[in-house]
């Protein structure tokens, strides 16, 4: 029987323990630990290199974690006696055998399960693989519908925790909105998603949580809401400049936004004031929703990215593998 | 002592979450699955198809062609067998291989962690096809010596029989030792070809290496064992040079495939 390791308070279908990666003196995933409810989707996002897909390798048990460990639905992923049908795995859908048609890999991985074979079409036809297309060589196959068949082979188990790494990737925008429906109603059902991306755009619909890493390491881990709550104010002004200055001298921290103008870790009337004290004119002043995600994520990857000097390397490196 | 029965029920210390009870996919039907990956694409096909073809083929060349005195069963059958020991090897490579070249080994070691299980399967699906070849290669042997016209044609015993398993089960797992230590189909299928072969022509330009060529030259004995001739010291240079050639690689491929990272 699986005890807990002392110290550890994460307790979910899928947990991960300080995981840690080590390549020689590259530190690829750094001390990263979360865990993932049933009944929820959790999104896994950083930009590429940041360390996802070598943590989703690492929770199944693909790489040897340096230090650390995982658990899926309580125990190490190698103990689960039979994985596929407790939880299912896509980390890279171009990883098929090419001269195989997706009907045989997808009948092969029910064959392992020991599934009915009934299975396979079911799964086919969830996935929107008409027989033609699934009596074509993967080989044959564009990402988008590589994607599918990975997904199919993930659900074929019946199994109770997703995890997907980059499922978005090659879908057309009905495939993904196909897939987020998908993915929402599994766990609605009380199933548990782990899906990483490196769009915010692609999980912010679907997902309940987020868990951000970059460099290696975790950087913001919480609720959608609560990481919205933190995002703060978005504001313009004619002048920018004018603007910054105007909150500098209020004492309100910000940071320039993308499309011009400051986000800003205050509340709306609070900056109202600032600018109205300084006599610079607004042309926009709202709470920072859905945009301001998008700052707080590129702000929270890319400030902490840039002091580890070797996340660049990693990034060529992740991008050769993947 | 009520309360110290009730206590474990209540918190167990598994934690909230422990696996369903499902049964673990058994070795008889990862191997079946093995064989089913090792026939299920256009290329495998076309090998073991073209395998076949020249298995017969040989065997009708020898019967319209070949002296009537050599239409023996023996003639026949060490004649058969020379195409599926020369491909089963290549088999056995991609099938150890292929799961790296066709990046499949993330699906197939993420269903099945224990490595080692998959890795036994891989075997003994090998040594099936090999029986397999065996079995084809002796039915048409039978057929061909029956519709020749030789005197006395059945002269093969028990040992000459037992011979050709041999020469081709450990053949097979020679390929599927070299495809295990390797892990890439090109590399191990060159070094397969080229190494045992430079192997023994360095035995055979260097005259002093000869007497000890005769234990680590693996083509000697297994050429011997081929031909169904094999006999006293051919057993023992057999065993040296296959625990070198074939039990080493195997052993540290296998030991390497557990460890190694999977991307």
């Amino acid at each position: 029987m699986w005890t807990r390791a002392p110290g550890v308070s994460v307790d979910g279908m899928i947990t991960a323990q300080h995981l840690t990666k080590r390549y020689g003196d590259h530190t690829a995933v750094e001390d990263v630990s979360f865990a993932c409810a049933p009944g929820t989707v959790t999104g896994f996002l950083g930009p590429n290199g940041a360390g996802k897909s070598t943590t989703m390798r690492m929770i199944c048990g693909l790489t040897p974690p340096t230090t650390g460990r995982a658990t899926v639905a309580g125990v190490a992923y190698g103990r689960l006696p039979n994985p596929g049908r407790e939880i299912g795995v896509l980390l890279d859908a171009s990883a098929q055998h090419a001269g195989r048609t997706g009907r045989e890999a997808l009948a092969l991985t029910a064959a392992v399960l020991g599934v009915e074979r009934s299975r396979v079409d079911a799964m086919l036809k969830l996935v929107d693989l008409d027989p033609k297309k699934a009596r074509r060589r993967v080989g044959d196959y564009s990402l988008g519908m590589r994607q599918r068949l990975g997904i199919a082979q993930a659900l074929i188990g019946d199994p109770r925790v997703l995890m997907l790494d980059e499922p978005a990737n090659g879908l057309d925008p009905e495939g993904i909105f196909w897939m987020r429906g998908l993915l929402r109603d599994f766990a609605d059902r009380g199933g548990t998603v782990l899906l990483s991306s490196h769009l915010l755009r692609e999980i912010e619909a679907v997902a309940d949580r987020l868990v951000v890493i970059a460099g290696g390491r975790i950087v913001a881990d919480g609720s959608k809401e609560e990481l919205l709550a933190r995002t703060g104010t978005l504001v313009r002004a004619e002048s920018t400049t004018a603007l910054r200055r105007a909150l500098a001298v209020a004492g309100l921290p910000s940071q320039p936004a993308s499309g011009g103008g400051a986000l800003v870790d205050a509340d709306a009337a609070a900056v109202g004031r600032a600018a109205a004290a300084a006599g610079v004119a607004l042309v926009e002043l709202r709470t920072a929703d859905g945009a301001g995600l998008e700052e707080l994520f590129l702000a929270l990857t890319t400030g902490s990215a840039t002091p580890t000097e070797p996340t660049d390397q990693h990034d060529r490196r992740e991008a050769t593998v993947a | 002592m009520s309360t110290t029965m009730t206590k474990p029920a209540t918190t167990p210390d598994a934690g909230e979450y422990s696996p369903r009870p499902f049964a673990r996919p058994s070795v008889a039907r990862l191997t079946a699955i093995e064989l089913r990956k090792a026939s299920d694409t256009r290329a495998s096909r076309w090998l073991l198809g073209l395998t076949a073809f020249a298995t017969a083929a040989v065997g009708l060349i020898l019967l319209f062609v070949g002296d009537t005195a050599d239409h023996q069963l023996d003639d026949f059958l060490g004649l058969t067998l020379v195409p599926g020991l020369v491909v089963l090897p290549v088999v056995g490579i991609l099938l150890m291989t292929g799961e790296w070249s066709q990046r499949t080994a993330l699906t197939t070691f993420a269903l099945v962690p224990e490595r080692s299980r998959v890795t036994r399967a891989k075997i003994l699906a090998a040594l099936g096809l090999a029986l397999g070849t065996l079995v084809v290669a002796v039915v048409l042997s039978v057929l061909l010596t029956a519709v020749g016209d030789a005197p006395d044609p059945w002269g093969i015993g028990a040992a000459g029989l037992g011979q050709a398993t041999l020469a081709l089960l450990l053949t097979v797992l020679w390929g599927v030792a070299f495809g295990l230590a390797l892990a890439s189909p090109a590399a191990a299928i060159v070094a397969y070809f080229a190494l045992p072969t430079a192997f023994s022509v360095l035995g055979e330009l260097v005259s002093s290496l000869d007497g000890a060529w005769d234990w680590v030259d693996p083509n000697r004995a297994l050429t011997e064992v081929g031909e169904l001739r094999a006999s006293g010291s051919d057993w023992t240079h057999l065993a040296v040079s296959c625990s070198i050639w074939i039990a080493l690689p195997l052993v540290v491929g296998a030991a390497r495939l557990v460890r190694r990272e999977v991307k």
